[in-house]
């Protein structure tokens, strides 16, 4: 290890924590709002009868919506990604399982813990990647998505 | 919607319809505004220029949200999205022409599931891959 290494003991010691779950009630206008935003007509996000027809009981939430909803009622605890000693960042890329349903009315409890941290040689200088694993459970206890973030600061 | 797609009528190889998508700045206010992703590079050009960036960019969630509806208006409302997740390698400006596109790479069937493998990915105006991707969609059978 280089003497250099912008990655410390503390910072390591991070990785693998799992974080207090934070909460999210999922509600239908901010489901309608998040679509039309990206510009996404399905009427499954829209339309709560048409969704109601198709066998769901309320508005469906789009795949990702809970990974990017930034609006909890309850937060458990700090992020698990740790603090970079770099200002900028980028979004490194991001991959979602899911495996039940996220409707309104749900309750989705997330924990999330640092899997991955890397350093790397970049065009504009030294980078740190982070990979975030978050695990988005239901109010039924089941696991509705999982979802692994990459972060870059540099 | 399109009509429902079944995984007989599937073949590696194949394209999934397109979609297109022309950003503007005032749609990346309010895709900040829906997901709470207040980062100024988004929406403040002289911010993003001091963090040595072209300009305002297109947020990376929002172009992994349009990769999620190419998948999911493709599934049908009788089909699943297993998974699916992006790179982001390069950056995307608003104003540009953007499309999100997928090719079949694989179909099996696995616990009872008729599953599909894609390659997903949206590209520029001059046709480069900023965002490549994968998904795995579990479509019905006609069987």
């Amino acid at each position: 290890m280089s003497q250099d290494s912008i990655i410390t003991e503390e910072m390591k010691s991070q990785v693998g924590v799992e974080s207090e779950p934070t909460i999210y009630e999922i509600e239908k206008e901010p489901i309608r709002r998040w679509a039309e935003a990206i510009g996404d007509p399905n009427p499954l996000y829209h339309d709560e009868e048409y969704a109601k027809q198709q066998g769901y009981r309320s508005l469906v939430a789009p795949p990702g919506f809970i990974a990017q909803y930034a609006f909890p009622v309850k937060v458990g605890g700090p992020s698990p990604r740790i603090q970079s000693p770099f200002t900028r960042n980028l979004n490194g890329g991001n991959d979602y399982e899911f495996f039940k349903p996220i409707q309104a009315g749900d309750t989705i409890s997330v924990t999330g813990k640092l899997v991955d941290l890397r350093e790397r040689a970049g065009r504009m200088g030294a980078m740190l990647i982070q990979v975030v694993e978050m695990t988005y459970k239901n109010q039924d206890g089941e696991v509705a998505v999982k979802a692994r973030f990459t972060g870059i600061s540099y | 919607m399109s009509e429902q797609v079944f995984w007989e009528d599937v073949e590696v190889g194949m394209e999934i319809p397109a979609l297109v998508k022309k950003p503007t700045s005032q749609q990346l206010v309010r895709w900040a505004g829906a997901s709470g992703d207040f980062y100024q590079i988004h929406y403040d050009k002289d911010f993003a220029l001091g963090n040595n960036l072209p300009g305002i960019i297109v947020h990376g969630a929002l172009k992994s949200a349009w990769l999620g509806q190419l998948v999911g208006d493709w599934v049908g409302l009788k089909g699943r999205v297993k998974s699916f997740g992006c790179s982001y390698r390069g950056m995307d400006v608003p104003g540009d022409t953007l499309t999100l596109k997928g090719t079949v790479t694989g179909k099996r069937a696995e616990g009872g599931d008729h599953l599909v493998d894609l390659d997903i990915w949206m590209e520029n105006g001059k046709g480069d891959k900023t965002t490549p991707g994968q998904a795995v969609v579990v479509l019905p059978s006609r069987g």
